[in-house]
Parts: structure tokens; sequence; C-alpha cells
């Protein structure tokens, strides 16, 4: 087999990016970094394989991978956080030593498998001419089985997540938006609230508007603490404060339209 | 060289652009680089016109005929303007997330075909840049990238605002992607190719707007997600986000955002009326004229056709308010994949019977679409009817012309007295009425 001499610059150029991509991600400090660093082998690893003349699977391979799983990584590394910097403690007791064996067992099948079809001559299979239509007729037929197991495991692997995430979680009582509402204006809304009583004829009915005592002084009852009242000039003449401690006979005052907080004659 | 496939067969249009000189690739990248910014800066003044026009006032009309000058003002104004970086800011991501947003917009416009085959400087050409075998899939993979562009601005500039902006847009691509593509395999399925140009060419025969609605409908819906326009703008969401994802972005970077948008919008709107509205070819009544769909005359039914997504995207933008967050998810997960699922399915097994059994007869469809109304009549027939809450619907009494209170009105009782603050330094002062209490004490 001879490979021509656009793919060998285009494997000269893709295949040192995508390692260098692969060694960004390991050594990277910031986490998004390493998946952005994964995002770039992804991406070359992609135009290596238009360059070797299977285009649907380069496109595949960006859109999926990139497109999809990677974009995964980073919102979820962005859910974690901006700051969020890698534990140094071991959580899984003997991770490492699992690690560094199943890595050396993985390298090992990887030299092996490349060491074969570097050695072994490739038996020739004859290429469908039209990728897309070959890749989907294999799939559908000969490696039908494989492909349903695979499948499965994924959405076995889905559901999984999903039941652990809604496990511990009692279903939640949701209210509409309408209860939600009415609890709001009920609760600690309601003394600041502006319903008029009976006979009165409102000419103001916002929160911000403090109201009236009978001697025209503003009811302190009456102010909110986390909105600022209208400005005193704009309430018009006498807008003096009551004292705190005045007991006011508070009949519904009608002039600027308030309730009045008082107790009602 | 190989020679020509015959025209009109797949892969007539790839084996023409194939032996384009290198120059006539230069020109036509050119041609489409200007056509996008072009169409960038119409559109802006175009969208501020008719969204104005439906809110009842001018829009901009003082610069240059009809206002057509103000994009462009409005474009070299945002050049000079200073450049600004966030301290707490990722310097290389900050910088190189708009260039990522911009490059892949422009890029899935080469697989757009915008006519048939001319002749430029005597050069036989097809009016596209590149045909590639899989060529839709080249906008869906650049549409993916240039999500990448949005999240990471929002990631990268450091602040909680574009944060939040960047995680709705990852999550609103993730999931508007699954219905656009799946919409996609629906026209692949009954085109028989992933190119462009063959996409176009099997559409001769009808247009896949009338043979696929629900692909088109998805497709449209995705799309408008896609391009994070309103009503599905919420990456961007600036009466909740401040500015989304470009908050803290100035300058040319914000610029380039702001093409990239553009771009975006007429890159889809050219791919759905590739996919969905026969590309380059005339509308029915003009197509009967013969040669309507040669020469250098298709382009304007291309053009006009985008034209038409580009006044839907205006039009949406000034009819619909934003949605919802989670409104927009339920739409995308419930909604739209399960929708376009079942009508993947539905014409398959249309194709294999019609493979199979050759052309269905009349009959047989009715009969089909009958079963399909009973089984629908009866599925409405079984779910319950929603209940409807009675309370509050009673109308307040009125007496003459002001409504009263109900007679049974309870007055609620006087909130306990409010503990008076210990004064503290700190209080700030508030309004005339809230520092009158302060002084009261």
């Amino acid at each position: 087999m001879t490979t021509s001499i656009g793919e060998a610059i285009g494997f000269w150029i893709l295949g040192p990016i995508a390692l260098a991509g692969g060694l960004g991600m390991v050594f990277a400090r910031n986490a998004v970094h390493s998946a952005l660093w994964l995002v770039l082998t992804m991406l070359s690893l992609g135009f290596l394989y238009m360059v070797q003349s299977a285009p649907f699977l380069g496109f595949t391979q960006i859109i999926v991978y990139t497109g999809a799983i990677m974009m995964l990584f980073v919102f979820v590394l962005m859910m974690v956080g901006r700051d969020a910097s890698d534990s140094v403690v071991e959580v899984l007791r003997g991770q490492r030593v699992a690690a560094a064996i199943l890595g050396v067992g993985i390298a090992g099948l990887l030299v092996g498998a490349v060491a074969r079809s570097v050695t072994a001559s490739v038996v020739g299979a004859t290429l469908p001419t039209q990728n897309t239509g070959g890749i989907g007729l294999l799939v559908f037929t000969r490696y039908v089985a494989a492909l349903e197991l695979a499948s499965a495991l994924i959405v076995v692997g889905t559901l999984g997540a999903v039941v652990y995430t809604f496990a511990g979680r009692a279903k939640r009582q949701t209210a509409s938006q309408r209860e939600r509402v009415v609890a709001r204006l009920q609760g600690p809304l309601e003394k600041y609230g502006s319903r008029s009583g009976p006979g009165v004829f409102a000419t103001a009915d916002s929160v911000a508007t403090p109201a009236l005592l009978p001697d025209g002084s503003v009811a302190p009852e009456s102010l909110s603490e986390i909105i600022e009242a209208t400005a005193r000039e704009r309430l018009g003449h006498q807008t003096e404060l009551a004292h705190a401690g005045d007991e006011h006979d508070a009949s519904a005052h009608t002039d600027h339209g308030h309730r009045v907080t008082g107790s009602q004659a | 060289m190989n020679p020509l496939p015959p025209p009109g067969t797949p892969g007539y249009t790839q084996a023409l652009i194939a032996d384009d000189p290198i120059w006539l690739t230069i020109v036509k990248v050119v041609a489409v680089f200007a056509l996008l910014v072009f169409m960038t800066l119409f559109m802006i003044w175009l969208e501020r016109r008719v969204v104005g026009r439906m809110q009842q006032r001018p829009g901009p009309n003082w610069n240059g005929p009809f206002g057509l000058l103000q994009s462009l003002a409005d474009g070299l104004k945002l050049a000079f303007k200073e450049d600004i970086r966030p301290v707490l800011a990722d310097k290389a991501v900050f910088f190189i997330a708009p260039v990522i947003s911009t490059i892949p917009a422009f890029v899935a416009f080469a697989v757009i075909p915008l006519g048939p085959e001319v002749s430029i400087f005597g050069e036989r050409t097809a009016l596209q840049v590149a045909d590639l075998p899989v060529g839709i899939l080249v906008v869906l993979a650049c549409s993916s990238i240039g999500v990448y562009g949005i999240v990471l601005a929002g990631w990268a500039s450091g602040s909680p605002y574009p944060l939040l902006g960047s995680l709705r847009s990852a999550a609103q691509v993730i999931s508007y992607e699954l219905a656009l593509g799946i919409s996609i395999i629906g026209v692949v399925l009954y085109a028989g190719s992933l190119s462009t140009a063959d996409i176009v060419s099997a559409q001769q025969g009808g247009w896949y707007i009338w043979l696929l609605p629900v692909s088109f409908i998805v497709f449209a819906i995705s799309m408008v997600g896609e391009t994070n326009r309103a009503p599905f703008d919420l990456p961007e969401a600036e009466s909740e986000l401040v500015g989304g994802f470009h908050t803290e972005y100035s300058s040319l970077k914000f610029a380039l955002f702001f093409l990239a948008e553009y771009v975006n919008m007429v890159t889809l709107s050219a791919v759905a009326t590739t996919l969905f509205l026969g590309g380059w070819m005339a509308p029915w009544p003009l197509s009967l004229i013969p040669g309507v769909n040669e020469g250098w005359l298709p382009v304007v039914w291309f053009i006009t056709k985008m034209f038409v997504f580009l006044f839907v995207y205006i039009w949406l933008r000034g009819t619909l308010p934003r949605q919802r967050y989670d409104q927009f998810m339920r739409l995308g997960w419930k909604v739209l994949i399960p929708v376009s699922l079942v009508w993947l399915i539905a014409i398959a097994v249309l194709r294999v019977l019609r493979n199979e059994f050759g052309t269905i007869s009349a009959p047989v469809v009715l009969m089909i679409g009958a079963v399909v109304i009973v089984v629908a009549i009866v599925v409405a027939l079984m779910l319950p009817d929603r209940t409807e809450d009675d309370e509050d619907t009673a109308e307040p009494p009125v007496v003459g012309n002001y409504p009263v209170p109900p007679l049974d009105l309870t007055v609620p009782s006087s909130p306990p007295r409010r503990r008076r603050a210990v004064s503290s330094g700190s209080s700030k002062e508030t309004a005339a009425v809230g520092t009158g209490q302060k002084e009261d004490a």
C-alpha cells in the first residue's frame, strides 16, 4: 500500500497537531483548557479521516465528538465552576494503581494492533464506491448485532444516570404559576399591598406610595423596607411622618387612596 | 482527467467544480465572502426598518437613501471603539472565541449551490464554491463548531452573566442540533444523496416542502434555535442576562459576534432554501417559462427565497416574546425530537413499501389515512378533558361605571407594628419619606 503525496502532507501536518492536542489535554492546568486541547485532537482526527478519503466519517467525527460530546464535557465543566481546580486527594482507593495497570494494558493493545496492521499485509477489502452508503450497509447488515448491543448499553447508561439523579428526591408538588402568584401576594407582600377597602376610591395603587393617616401624615407601617417610597415632594402637601408610638384614629382616608393600615374603626 | 458524468446525474456538479482553475475558486470564495458581509449589513438595516415598521416608528432613515448606510456607519464606529478586556478574562480563549464563532459561519456557505452551470470567462462551472459528497454534513459540522465561540466567549469573560449565557447556549445547541439533524435525514432519504447540488436537482419534480412538511417545520423551528434568534435568543437574553455571552465584549470582537449571528442566519436560510424550497429553481408559475432555470437568472430565485426566510426571522423577532428556558427545552426534547423521530420512521416505512411493492395505489393511501384519523380520534376521546377551574371567573360587581369591591370582602387585619431598626451608621439614605422616618427616630 502506498500513500499519495497529499495524504502524506496531510498526515505530517495533522498528526503533530493531534499529538499536541493530546499532550495539552494531559498537561493543561485548567479543566476547560484541557477540554479545548481535546477538541483540537478530535478536529484533527476528523480532518485526517477526510484526507484519507473518508469524508463521511470525518464530518461525523466532527459533529458527534466535537459538536456533541465535547460540548457536553464543556457544559459540565462550566457547571462545576470556573475556578474549580483539580483535587489531588485520591478518593477511590487504589485508583492510581488500577489506572496505571489499565493504561499500560491499553497501550499494549494499541501497539499490538498497530504493529499487526503495519507488518501483516492488509487484506484488500473491496471498498464501496459511495462512502456513506457503504457504512450504512455494513452497520445495518453485518454489524447490526454489535450496533444494537452498543446502543442498548448507552440507553441503559442514560436511564441509570436519570434514576441516580432523581433517586433521593421526593416528587415535588409543583405549584402552578397562578398558585405561586397568589401565595406570594398573600405572603410577605400582603401588608404592603394596596388593595383598597370598601368604599375607598383609589388614585394610587403602587406599593411605593405610602398610606396616609387621617391627619395627612405617612403611616410608617405602610413603608416598605425593600422599596424606596415615593419622594416627599411628589406626595404633595403634608407628608410629615407620624410619631412612632402615636395612636391614630385610622378611619379611611381617601385622599391618596390607601387602605390605612392602622386599626379600622 | 475523468470524463464528466452526464448533466443531471448525481456527482455531475462535483465533477464540474473539481476541474475549476485556482483563480476561479479564489474568485468564488471572495464573491461568497463579499456577499455574506454585504448581506449582514443589509440585514441589520432591513431588520431595524421592518421591526420599526411593525412597531409603528420609522427606523433608521437618516444616513443614505432610506437609511441604507446606517449599518455601514455603525460598523465603522464599532471598529474604532476601545477594545476592553476584563481583568478576570482568560486571555487566549477570550481572544479566540469570536474568531471561532465567525469562521464556521462563512465556511458553511461554501457548500450552498447558488445556481446551475454557468460560464465564467469561458470556464464552465457551477455557482458553488465546493460540492462535497457529504455537503450537508458540512453545515451541521460548522454550526456545531461555531457554538464553541459562544460557549467559550461566555466562559472566558470571567463574569456570571456571560457564563449563564454560555451554559444556556451549550444546552440549547445540544438539544436543537438533534432535531435539526433528524429533519435533514428525511430530505437525504428522499434525495438519496448528502450532496447539496444533488439535493437541489432531486427536487426537479417537486419541492420537499410539499413532500416533507413535518421535516420542514421541525427544521424551521430548530433553525431559529440554532441561530440564537428571538424567540429563542436565550444565550443573549438582554432582559435577563444583560448581554448574555457577549456582555464583556467590545469593539471588533463584538462586531465579529454580530457578524457571525447574521451570517449564520443567512447561511441557514440558504440551507433551508436548498433543502426544502428547491434551491435555485424558479417557483411554479415562472418555472413553466423555458430557459428560466438556466444561466445566471436562478441566482435571483435563490436570493428571493432566502429573503423569505430572512424576513420570517425578522417577523418572529418583531412578534414573539422570548420563551422561558424550561419551555424552550421542553419544546426541543419533548416535542420536536419525538415528532421528527416518528416522522422519520413513517417516511422510511413509506420508502420501503414503495421500493418493495412499487407505487402505492390511491385507495391504499386513503385507507391508511382513514385508519390514522380514526386512531387519532379514539386517542383524543380517551384523553381526559382539562378541568376548567371556575374560581375567580365571577365578574366583579359594577355599580354605575365604577367597579366596587364585593360585599363579602374581608379586610385583612392590620399587620403587627414594625420594629424600629436600631439606628446604625451604615443605614443608607433613602427617599424623602424614608429619611423622615430616620430623622424621627
